[in-house]
Protein backbone atom coordinates (compact mmCIF):
# COMPACT_ATOMS: atom_id res chain seq x y z
CA UNK A 1 0.00 0.00 0.00
CA UNK A 2 0.94 3.48 -0.60
CA UNK A 3 0.92 6.82 1.18
CA UNK A 4 -2.16 7.74 -1.03
CA UNK A 5 -4.27 4.89 0.09
CA UNK A 6 -3.36 5.79 3.42
CA UNK A 7 -4.76 9.82 2.56
CA UNK A 8 -7.06 9.04 0.74
CA UNK A 9 -8.97 7.44 3.06
CA UNK A 10 -10.12 8.11 6.69
CA UNK A 11 -9.32 5.48 9.27
CA UNK A 12 -11.58 2.57 10.44
CA UNK A 13 -12.11 4.03 13.85
CA UNK A 14 -13.39 7.45 12.18
CA UNK A 15 -16.34 5.33 11.04
CA UNK A 16 -15.85 3.10 13.67
CA UNK A 17 -19.11 2.56 16.50
CA UNK A 18 -17.20 1.38 19.57
CA UNK A 19 -19.05 1.41 22.92
CA UNK A 20 -20.39 4.72 23.88
CA UNK A 21 -18.97 6.20 20.78
CA UNK A 22 -21.42 9.59 21.05
CA UNK A 23 -18.89 10.76 24.13
CA UNK A 24 -16.05 9.24 23.57
CA UNK A 25 -14.45 9.63 19.83
CA UNK A 26 -11.69 7.50 19.94
CA UNK A 27 -9.21 5.11 22.19
CA UNK A 28 -5.47 4.42 22.02
CA UNK A 29 -2.75 2.48 23.21
CA UNK A 30 1.10 3.00 22.35
CA UNK A 31 3.98 0.77 23.62
CA UNK A 32 7.45 1.88 23.67
CA UNK A 33 10.46 -0.79 23.23
CA UNK A 34 14.18 -1.07 22.71
CA UNK A 35 16.36 -3.63 21.27
CA UNK A 36 18.64 -4.65 24.57
CA UNK A 37 22.01 -2.86 24.51
CA UNK A 38 21.67 -1.47 21.46
CA UNK A 39 21.88 2.94 21.63
CA UNK A 40 18.73 4.47 21.85
CA UNK A 41 18.12 6.28 18.49
CA UNK A 42 18.55 9.60 20.01
CA UNK A 43 22.00 8.28 21.48
CA UNK A 44 23.47 6.15 17.84
CA UNK A 45 25.32 7.35 15.28
CA UNK A 46 23.31 7.10 11.70
CA UNK A 47 24.53 3.91 10.63
CA UNK A 48 24.08 2.20 13.93
CA UNK A 49 20.18 3.56 13.69
CA UNK A 50 20.04 2.45 10.01
CA UNK A 51 20.71 -0.78 10.99
CA UNK A 52 18.70 -1.53 14.19
CA UNK A 53 15.86 0.05 11.72
CA UNK A 54 16.78 -2.37 9.24
CA UNK A 55 16.32 -5.42 11.89
CA UNK A 56 13.29 -4.02 13.30
CA UNK A 57 11.22 -3.21 10.13
CA UNK A 58 12.28 -6.52 8.82
CA UNK A 59 10.42 -8.28 11.72
CA UNK A 60 7.94 -5.54 11.45
CA UNK A 61 7.04 -5.89 7.92
CA UNK A 62 6.33 -9.66 8.16
CA UNK A 63 3.68 -9.45 11.01
CA UNK A 64 0.52 -10.91 9.72
CA UNK A 65 -0.99 -7.98 10.83
CA UNK A 66 0.72 -5.78 8.59
CA UNK A 67 -0.21 -7.14 5.84
CA UNK A 68 -0.32 -5.46 2.82
CA UNK A 69 0.42 -2.41 5.22
CA UNK A 70 2.05 0.87 4.04
CA UNK A 71 5.47 0.61 5.15
CA UNK A 72 8.17 4.23 4.42
CA UNK A 73 11.12 5.19 5.03
CA UNK A 74 10.99 8.67 6.72
CA UNK A 75 12.69 10.50 4.33
CA UNK A 76 10.87 8.80 1.33
CA UNK A 77 7.39 11.00 2.31
CA UNK A 78 6.47 14.98 1.67
CA UNK A 79 6.88 16.78 4.56
CA UNK A 80 3.04 16.97 3.49
CA UNK A 81 2.37 13.54 3.56
CA UNK A 82 4.23 13.26 6.93
CA UNK A 83 1.51 16.26 8.34
CA UNK A 84 -1.24 14.05 7.61
CA UNK A 85 -0.29 11.45 9.50
CA UNK A 86 0.44 13.22 12.41
CA UNK A 87 -3.36 14.77 11.63
CA UNK A 88 -4.50 11.06 11.67
CA UNK A 89 -3.14 10.18 15.14
CA UNK A 90 -0.43 7.63 13.28
CA UNK A 91 2.56 8.84 14.14
CA UNK A 92 3.75 11.83 16.47
CA UNK A 93 4.90 15.32 15.59
CA UNK A 94 8.47 14.33 16.82
CA UNK A 95 8.82 11.31 14.26
CA UNK A 96 7.00 13.57 11.51
CA UNK A 97 10.46 15.42 11.59
CA UNK A 98 12.20 12.65 11.45
CA UNK A 99 14.08 11.46 7.86
CA UNK A 100 16.82 8.67 7.79
CA UNK A 101 17.36 6.22 9.81
CA UNK A 102 13.26 6.49 10.53
CA UNK A 103 10.72 4.50 9.31
CA UNK A 104 6.57 4.06 9.73
CA UNK A 105 4.50 1.28 9.38
CA UNK A 106 0.46 1.37 8.98
CA UNK A 107 -1.95 -1.31 8.50
CA UNK A 108 -4.31 -0.62 5.86
CA UNK A 109 -7.46 -0.33 8.24
CA UNK A 110 -4.97 2.73 10.39
CA UNK A 111 -5.73 0.89 13.69
CA UNK A 112 -2.35 -0.27 13.89
CA UNK A 113 0.98 2.05 13.66
CA UNK A 114 4.26 1.79 14.31
CA UNK A 115 7.25 4.56 14.77
CA UNK A 116 10.41 2.88 14.21
CA UNK A 117 13.56 4.73 15.39
CA UNK A 118 11.50 7.57 17.02
CA UNK A 119 12.13 8.35 21.16
CA UNK A 120 12.69 4.55 21.71
CA UNK A 121 13.29 1.60 18.68
CA UNK A 122 10.12 0.93 18.38
CA UNK A 123 6.50 2.87 19.42
CA UNK A 124 3.76 0.88 18.51
CA UNK A 125 0.19 1.96 18.74
CA UNK A 126 -3.10 0.79 18.37
CA UNK A 127 -6.21 3.05 17.47
CA UNK A 128 -9.81 2.56 18.00
CA UNK A 129 -13.26 3.86 17.80
CA UNK A 130 -15.40 4.48 20.94
CA UNK A 131 -13.81 3.41 24.75
CA UNK A 132 -12.17 0.47 23.69
CA UNK A 133 -8.88 0.07 25.99
CA UNK A 134 -8.84 -3.39 26.52
CA UNK A 135 -9.47 -4.14 23.17
CA UNK A 136 -7.02 -1.75 21.78
CA UNK A 137 -4.53 -2.99 24.44
CA UNK A 138 -4.96 -7.08 23.80
CA UNK A 139 -4.42 -6.83 19.91
CA UNK A 140 -0.95 -4.35 20.69
CA UNK A 141 0.01 -7.39 23.11
CA UNK A 142 -0.38 -9.76 20.86
CA UNK A 143 1.80 -8.15 18.40
CA UNK A 144 4.42 -7.37 20.87
CA UNK A 145 4.28 -10.77 21.91
CA UNK A 146 4.81 -11.95 18.40
CA UNK A 147 7.63 -9.25 17.98
CA UNK A 148 9.77 -10.30 21.14
CA UNK A 149 10.14 -13.41 19.72
CA UNK A 150 12.03 -12.75 17.14
CA UNK A 151 14.05 -9.57 18.73
CA UNK A 152 15.56 -9.30 21.99
CA UNK A 153 13.60 -6.17 23.88
CA UNK A 154 15.50 -4.83 26.56
CA UNK A 155 13.82 -5.75 29.82
CA UNK A 156 15.29 -5.14 33.17
CA UNK A 157 13.34 -7.73 36.42
CA UNK A 158 12.72 -4.95 38.58
CA UNK A 159 11.96 -1.96 36.50
CA UNK A 160 10.66 -3.95 33.33
CA UNK A 161 10.80 -2.56 29.82
CA UNK A 162 13.64 -0.47 29.68
CA UNK A 163 13.20 3.04 27.92
CA UNK A 164 15.52 6.31 26.20
CA UNK A 165 13.63 8.30 29.33
CA UNK A 166 12.99 6.95 32.29
CA UNK A 167 9.67 8.06 32.56
CA UNK A 168 8.60 5.58 30.33
CA UNK A 169 9.71 2.44 32.19
CA UNK A 170 7.97 -0.20 33.49
CA UNK A 171 5.17 -1.21 30.85
CA UNK A 172 6.32 1.49 28.63
CA UNK A 173 2.50 1.82 27.86
CA UNK A 174 0.45 5.20 27.37
CA UNK A 175 -3.29 4.71 27.57
CA UNK A 176 -5.72 7.58 26.19
CA UNK A 177 -9.11 8.65 25.14
CA UNK A 178 -10.49 10.99 23.24
CA UNK A 179 -13.56 12.49 24.64
CA UNK A 180 -15.92 15.23 23.69
CA UNK A 181 -17.28 17.24 26.48
CA UNK A 182 -19.93 20.36 25.14
CA UNK A 183 -21.95 19.94 27.93
CA UNK A 184 -19.36 20.44 30.82
CA UNK A 185 -17.43 22.80 29.23
CA UNK A 186 -21.79 24.98 28.10
CA UNK A 187 -22.11 24.03 31.80
CA UNK A 188 -18.55 25.60 32.94
CA UNK A 189 -17.96 22.26 35.14
CA UNK A 190 -15.38 20.76 33.61
CA UNK A 191 -12.34 22.27 35.46
CA UNK A 192 -13.92 20.41 38.31
CA UNK A 193 -13.77 17.20 36.44
CA UNK A 194 -10.40 17.80 35.27
CA UNK A 195 -8.94 18.57 38.78
CA UNK A 196 -10.81 15.73 40.01
CA UNK A 197 -9.08 13.64 37.24
CA UNK A 198 -5.81 15.09 37.95
CA UNK A 199 -5.96 14.33 41.49
CA UNK A 200 -5.74 10.43 40.71
CA UNK A 201 -2.78 10.49 38.71
CA UNK A 202 -4.34 10.72 35.28
CA UNK A 203 -3.61 14.07 32.39
CA UNK A 204 -6.02 15.81 30.26
CA UNK A 205 -5.12 17.39 27.47
CA UNK A 206 -7.19 19.84 24.99
CA UNK A 207 -6.87 18.39 21.50
CA UNK A 208 -4.51 19.78 19.02
CA UNK A 209 -3.81 22.74 21.68
CA UNK A 210 -3.48 25.64 18.70
CA UNK A 211 -5.46 28.46 21.07
CA UNK A 212 -5.76 29.15 24.55
CA UNK A 213 -8.85 27.00 25.30
CA UNK A 214 -9.16 22.97 24.53
CA UNK A 215 -11.09 23.20 20.49
CA UNK A 216 -13.95 21.63 19.66
CA UNK A 217 -14.63 20.51 23.56
CA UNK A 218 -12.06 17.56 22.76
CA UNK A 219 -10.39 16.26 25.70
CA UNK A 220 -7.43 13.34 26.05
CA UNK A 221 -7.47 12.10 29.10
CA UNK A 222 -3.97 9.46 29.83
CA UNK A 223 -2.33 7.58 32.19
CA UNK A 224 1.37 9.79 33.24
CA UNK A 225 3.24 6.73 34.76
CA UNK A 226 4.01 3.35 33.69
CA UNK A 227 6.06 1.69 36.77
CA UNK A 228 4.33 -0.08 39.20
CA UNK A 229 1.11 -0.71 38.07
CA UNK A 230 0.19 -3.64 35.47
CA UNK A 231 -1.02 -2.74 32.24
CA UNK A 232 -4.67 -3.91 32.91
CA UNK A 233 -4.40 -2.17 36.09
CA UNK A 234 -3.85 1.00 34.39
CA UNK A 235 -6.42 0.22 31.68
CA UNK A 236 -8.95 -0.63 34.20
CA UNK A 237 -8.27 2.59 36.29
CA UNK A 238 -8.47 4.82 33.07
CA UNK A 239 -11.39 3.10 31.76
CA UNK A 240 -13.51 3.90 34.96
CA UNK A 241 -12.31 7.64 35.36
CA UNK A 242 -13.89 8.02 31.67
CA UNK A 243 -16.86 5.86 32.08
CA UNK A 244 -17.80 8.61 35.20
CA UNK A 245 -16.73 11.53 33.37
CA UNK A 246 -19.52 9.86 30.46
CA UNK A 247 -21.73 10.18 32.86
CA UNK A 248 -21.05 13.71 34.00
CA UNK A 249 -20.98 14.42 30.92
CA UNK A 250 -24.57 12.63 30.09
CA UNK A 251 -26.02 14.16 33.02
CA UNK A 252 -25.08 17.69 32.33
CA UNK A 253 -26.51 17.29 28.90
CA UNK A 254 -30.01 16.30 30.10
CA UNK A 255 -29.80 19.78 33.14
CA UNK A 256 -29.26 21.49 29.67
CA UNK A 257 -31.99 20.32 28.29
CA UNK A 258 -34.08 20.71 31.22
CA UNK A 259 -33.23 23.87 32.51
CA UNK A 260 -31.43 26.15 29.66
CA UNK A 261 -32.86 24.45 26.49
CA UNK A 262 -33.17 27.80 24.76
CA UNK A 263 -29.55 28.22 25.56
CA UNK A 264 -28.64 25.02 23.87
CA UNK A 265 -30.74 25.56 20.93
CA UNK A 266 -29.53 28.84 20.34
CA UNK A 267 -25.62 27.52 20.39
CA UNK A 268 -26.62 24.73 18.16
CA UNK A 269 -28.52 27.11 15.84
CA UNK A 270 -26.27 29.78 15.56
CA UNK A 271 -23.57 26.95 14.50
CA UNK A 272 -25.44 25.44 12.21
CA UNK A 273 -26.42 28.75 10.31
CA UNK A 274 -22.81 29.81 10.46
CA UNK A 275 -21.28 27.02 8.84
CA UNK A 276 -23.69 26.40 6.25
CA UNK A 277 -23.14 30.02 5.37
CA UNK A 278 -19.39 30.96 5.61
CA UNK A 279 -17.37 31.78 2.90
CA UNK A 280 -14.31 31.56 5.12
CA UNK A 281 -13.61 29.79 8.15
CA UNK A 282 -10.74 29.10 10.75
CA UNK A 283 -9.34 25.44 11.46
CA UNK A 284 -10.40 26.81 15.12
CA UNK A 285 -13.78 28.07 14.79
CA UNK A 286 -14.82 25.26 12.39
CA UNK A 287 -13.93 22.67 15.56
CA UNK A 288 -15.42 24.65 17.83
CA UNK A 289 -18.69 25.08 15.48
CA UNK A 290 -18.66 21.72 14.46
CA UNK A 291 -18.45 20.29 18.04
CA UNK A 292 -22.02 21.51 18.36
CA UNK A 293 -23.59 19.89 15.15
CA UNK A 294 -22.10 16.97 16.99
CA UNK A 295 -23.38 17.85 20.09
CA UNK A 296 -27.14 18.76 18.24
CA UNK A 297 -27.06 15.08 16.61
CA UNK A 298 -26.09 13.52 20.00
CA UNK A 299 -29.52 14.93 20.95
CA UNK A 300 -31.38 14.22 18.11
CA UNK A 301 -31.73 18.04 17.01
CA UNK A 302 -30.26 16.74 14.03
CA UNK A 303 -30.41 12.90 12.59
CA UNK A 304 -28.37 10.11 12.66
CA UNK A 305 -27.28 9.92 9.06
CA UNK A 306 -25.52 13.41 9.79
CA UNK A 307 -22.88 11.80 12.16
CA UNK A 308 -20.66 10.35 9.60
CA UNK A 309 -19.96 13.66 7.63
CA UNK A 310 -19.64 15.40 10.46
CA UNK A 311 -16.94 13.28 11.91
CA UNK A 312 -15.33 13.04 8.75
CA UNK A 313 -15.40 17.41 9.15
CA UNK A 314 -13.31 17.15 12.39
CA UNK A 315 -10.22 15.50 10.25
CA UNK A 316 -10.77 17.01 6.40
CA UNK A 317 -10.89 20.61 7.99
CA UNK A 318 -7.28 20.43 9.50
CA UNK A 319 -4.88 22.26 7.56
CA UNK A 320 -2.66 19.03 6.04
CA UNK A 321 -5.92 17.06 5.06
CA UNK A 322 -7.26 20.76 3.13
CA UNK A 323 -3.82 21.22 1.18
CA UNK A 324 -3.53 17.42 0.07
CA UNK A 325 -7.65 17.93 -0.96
CA UNK A 326 -6.51 20.95 -2.79
CA UNK A 327 -2.69 19.52 -4.05
CA UNK A 328 -1.19 22.13 -3.91
CA UNK A 329 0.56 24.59 -0.90
CA UNK A 330 -2.27 26.90 0.42
CA UNK A 331 -1.89 30.48 1.92
CA UNK A 332 -4.09 30.64 5.61
CA UNK A 333 -6.66 32.37 3.30
CA UNK A 334 -7.01 30.08 0.82
CA UNK A 335 -7.22 27.59 3.60
CA UNK A 336 -9.85 28.88 4.96
CA UNK A 337 -11.90 29.90 2.13
CA UNK A 338 -11.56 26.15 1.19
CA UNK A 339 -12.63 25.05 4.56
CA UNK A 340 -15.75 26.90 4.54
CA UNK A 341 -16.29 25.77 1.08
CA UNK A 342 -15.87 21.78 1.86
CA UNK A 343 -18.49 22.64 5.52
CA UNK A 344 -20.71 23.95 2.91
CA UNK A 345 -21.06 21.38 0.62
CA UNK A 346 -20.53 18.66 3.04
CA UNK A 347 -23.15 19.90 4.96
CA UNK A 348 -25.69 20.88 2.04
CA UNK A 349 -28.36 18.29 3.29
CA UNK A 350 -28.25 18.54 6.78
CA UNK A 351 -31.54 20.24 7.47
CA UNK A 352 -32.21 22.72 10.11
CA UNK A 353 -31.92 21.96 13.94
CA UNK A 354 -35.37 20.46 14.82
CA UNK A 355 -36.20 21.02 18.72
CA UNK A 356 -39.85 19.50 18.28
CA UNK A 357 -37.72 15.66 17.59
CA UNK A 358 -35.34 16.25 19.91
CA UNK A 359 -37.64 16.87 22.71
CA UNK A 360 -39.62 13.62 22.08
CA UNK A 361 -36.57 11.57 22.82
CA UNK A 362 -36.15 9.85 26.03
CA UNK A 363 -32.53 10.25 26.78
CA UNK A 364 -29.69 12.58 25.29
CA UNK A 365 -27.99 9.17 23.80
CA UNK A 366 -28.79 5.82 22.41
CA UNK A 367 -25.77 3.92 24.94
CA UNK A 368 -25.75 5.82 27.79
CA UNK A 369 -24.64 3.27 30.99
CA UNK A 370 -27.40 3.19 34.14
CA UNK A 371 -27.91 6.66 35.23
CA UNK A 372 -25.68 7.64 37.69
CA UNK A 373 -26.57 7.99 41.10
CA UNK A 374 -25.34 10.97 42.91
CA UNK B 1 -7.10 29.04 35.66
CA UNK B 2 -3.64 30.47 34.80
CA UNK B 3 -0.55 28.55 33.42
CA UNK B 4 1.95 27.88 35.89
CA UNK B 5 4.95 28.88 33.47
CA UNK B 6 4.12 31.89 32.44
CA UNK B 7 1.75 32.85 34.34
CA UNK B 8 0.00 35.19 31.66
CA UNK B 9 -1.99 32.67 29.52
CA UNK B 10 -4.84 30.44 29.88
CA UNK B 11 -4.07 26.73 30.81
CA UNK B 12 -5.26 24.30 28.61
CA UNK B 13 -2.99 21.52 29.73
CA UNK B 14 -3.38 19.66 33.13
CA UNK B 15 -1.13 17.32 34.34
CA UNK B 16 -0.47 15.89 38.06
CA UNK B 17 3.18 15.29 38.68
CA UNK B 18 3.84 13.13 41.56
CA UNK B 19 6.92 13.76 43.80
CA UNK B 20 8.10 12.04 46.17
CA UNK B 21 4.37 10.13 47.01
CA UNK B 22 2.99 13.90 46.56
CA UNK B 23 0.94 14.97 43.80
CA UNK B 24 1.08 18.69 42.43
CA UNK B 25 -0.86 19.88 39.67
CA UNK B 26 1.05 21.75 36.92
CA UNK B 27 -1.65 23.60 34.81
CA UNK B 28 0.33 24.67 31.22
CA UNK B 29 -0.99 27.28 28.25
CA UNK B 30 -0.60 26.05 24.90
CA UNK B 31 3.06 27.80 24.10
CA UNK B 32 4.47 26.65 27.00
CA UNK B 33 2.72 23.11 27.07
CA UNK B 34 4.34 22.93 23.48
CA UNK B 35 7.93 24.17 24.59
CA UNK B 36 7.74 21.47 27.05
CA UNK B 37 6.51 18.82 24.35
CA UNK B 38 3.46 17.59 26.53
CA UNK B 39 0.27 18.25 23.62
CA UNK B 40 0.04 14.31 22.39
CA UNK B 41 -0.86 12.02 25.44
CA UNK B 42 0.50 9.11 24.11
CA UNK B 43 3.81 11.12 22.60
CA UNK B 44 5.87 10.21 26.58
CA UNK B 45 7.14 13.61 26.58
CA UNK B 46 6.16 14.50 30.25
CA UNK B 47 10.26 13.83 30.97
CA UNK B 48 11.56 17.55 30.27
CA UNK B 49 8.93 19.09 32.49
CA UNK B 50 9.00 16.90 35.68
CA UNK B 51 12.84 16.70 35.20
CA UNK B 52 12.98 20.65 34.89
CA UNK B 53 10.05 20.63 38.19
CA UNK B 54 12.64 19.17 40.34
CA UNK B 55 12.86 15.75 39.69
CA UNK B 56 15.66 16.99 37.99
CA UNK B 57 18.20 18.10 40.62
CA UNK B 58 18.18 14.32 41.81
CA UNK B 59 20.65 13.36 39.01
CA UNK B 60 22.80 15.74 40.08
CA UNK B 61 23.23 14.33 43.34
CA UNK B 62 25.26 11.02 42.32
CA UNK B 63 29.22 11.00 41.56
CA UNK B 64 30.02 12.35 38.62
CA UNK B 65 32.76 10.36 36.32
CA UNK B 66 30.22 7.12 35.79
CA UNK B 67 30.25 6.39 31.50
CA UNK B 68 28.21 3.04 30.65
CA UNK B 69 30.59 0.45 29.39
CA UNK B 70 28.19 -0.32 26.12
CA UNK B 71 27.40 2.66 24.67
CA UNK B 72 29.62 5.54 26.32
CA UNK B 73 27.11 7.43 27.33
CA UNK B 74 27.75 9.25 30.78
CA UNK B 75 26.26 11.16 33.76
CA UNK B 76 26.90 14.69 31.80
CA UNK B 77 25.01 13.64 28.61
CA UNK B 78 22.22 12.67 31.04
CA UNK B 79 21.89 15.88 32.71
CA UNK B 80 21.67 17.62 29.42
CA UNK B 81 19.24 15.55 27.79
CA UNK B 82 17.18 13.73 30.09
CA UNK B 83 17.50 10.56 28.05
CA UNK B 84 19.62 7.96 28.65
CA UNK B 85 22.36 6.25 25.97
CA UNK B 86 21.04 2.42 25.99
CA UNK B 87 19.22 0.37 28.28
CA UNK B 88 22.83 -1.43 29.75
CA UNK B 89 23.12 2.69 31.22
CA UNK B 90 20.06 1.71 33.71
CA UNK B 91 22.57 -0.09 35.40
CA UNK B 92 25.35 2.16 35.36
CA UNK B 93 23.98 5.18 37.26
CA UNK B 94 21.07 3.09 39.48
CA UNK B 95 21.06 5.29 42.69
CA UNK B 96 20.57 8.34 40.60
CA UNK B 97 17.53 6.73 38.55
CA UNK B 98 16.39 5.05 41.51
CA UNK B 99 15.42 8.63 43.42
CA UNK B 100 14.44 9.70 40.04
CA UNK B 101 11.75 6.60 39.09
CA UNK B 102 10.48 6.65 42.91
CA UNK B 103 9.43 10.50 42.34
CA UNK B 104 7.24 10.46 38.97
CA UNK B 105 6.52 7.11 39.21
CA UNK B 106 3.46 4.92 41.18
CA UNK B 107 5.95 2.57 42.62
CA UNK B 108 9.54 1.11 41.78
CA UNK B 109 9.30 -2.23 40.67
CA UNK B 110 7.56 -3.62 37.24
CA UNK B 111 4.35 -5.60 38.40
CA UNK B 112 3.72 -6.13 34.27
CA UNK B 113 4.18 -8.00 31.26
CA UNK B 114 6.82 -10.14 31.18
CA UNK B 115 8.75 -11.29 27.61
CA UNK B 116 8.15 -14.91 27.26
CA UNK B 117 12.35 -15.51 27.18
CA UNK B 118 12.54 -13.92 30.25
CA UNK B 119 10.04 -15.41 31.88
CA UNK B 120 11.65 -18.90 31.69
CA UNK B 121 15.24 -17.56 32.98
CA UNK B 122 13.17 -15.79 35.81
CA UNK B 123 10.91 -19.59 36.58
CA UNK B 124 14.67 -21.13 36.46
CA UNK B 125 16.06 -18.99 39.01
CA UNK B 126 12.86 -19.46 41.30
CA UNK B 127 13.22 -23.20 40.38
CA UNK B 128 17.09 -23.38 41.43
CA UNK B 129 16.84 -21.43 44.39
CA UNK B 130 13.86 -23.08 45.61
CA UNK B 131 16.29 -26.20 45.12
CA UNK B 132 18.89 -25.13 46.88
CA UNK B 133 17.10 -24.13 50.06
CA UNK B 134 15.72 -27.36 50.06
CA UNK B 135 19.17 -29.12 49.67
CA UNK B 136 20.55 -26.68 52.68
CA UNK B 137 17.74 -27.96 54.92
CA UNK B 138 18.56 -31.99 53.92
CA UNK B 139 22.17 -31.46 54.88
CA UNK B 140 21.45 -29.48 58.12
CA UNK B 141 19.08 -32.50 58.77
CA UNK B 142 21.76 -35.19 57.89
CA UNK B 143 19.39 -36.72 55.18
CA UNK B 144 22.25 -37.25 52.98
CA UNK B 145 19.89 -39.40 50.68
CA UNK B 146 17.09 -36.27 50.20
CA UNK B 147 20.16 -34.11 49.51
CA UNK B 148 21.62 -36.54 46.68
CA UNK B 149 18.01 -36.33 45.05
CA UNK B 150 18.07 -33.01 45.05
CA UNK B 151 21.53 -32.45 44.13
CA UNK B 152 20.81 -34.93 40.65
CA UNK B 153 17.75 -32.17 40.07
CA UNK B 154 19.91 -29.56 40.26
CA UNK B 155 22.77 -31.28 38.34
CA UNK B 156 19.16 -32.09 35.61
CA UNK B 157 17.98 -28.64 35.28
CA UNK B 158 17.99 -27.07 31.94
CA UNK B 159 20.70 -24.72 31.83
CA UNK B 160 19.47 -20.98 31.49
CA UNK B 161 19.64 -19.24 28.40
CA UNK B 162 19.28 -22.59 26.52
CA UNK B 163 16.01 -21.72 25.41
CA UNK B 164 15.31 -21.03 21.51
CA UNK B 165 16.35 -17.40 20.55
ZN1 LIG C 1 2.37 29.50 29.67
ZN1 LIG D 1 24.50 2.84 27.81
Amino acid sequence: MNISGITGNPGEWVKGDGSNHQIVISSRIRLARNLREMPFPGWAKKAERIGILEQIKKVVDNLPEMKSALSEYLQDLSALDKQILVERHLISREHAAKSTGSAVVVNPAQTLSMMINEEDHLRMQSLRPGLQLRGAYKLLDRVDTTLESQLDFAWHPQLGYLTACPTNVGTGMRASAMVHLPALVLGEQINQVIQAVNKIGLAVRGLYGEGTEAMGNLFQVSNQTTLGEKEEEIIARLTKVIETIIQHEENARISLLDKKPGVLLDQIGRAYGILTNSWSMASKEALNLLSFIRLGTDLRFFPEESRLPVDELFMETQPAHLQKSASRKLSAEERDSLRAEIIRHKLKSLPAPDSVKAKQSPGPSGDKPAPNDE
Amino acid sequence: MLCDICKSNEASVFLTQIIDGKSQNVNLCDSCSKEYNVTDPTGFALADLLLGLGAGQEIQKGAAGSVCPICGFTQADFKKTGRLGCSACYDVFPEQLTSLLKAVHKGTHHTGKIPARQHQSLLHRDRLKSLQDDLDHAIHDEDYEKAATLRDQIRDLPKEGAHAV
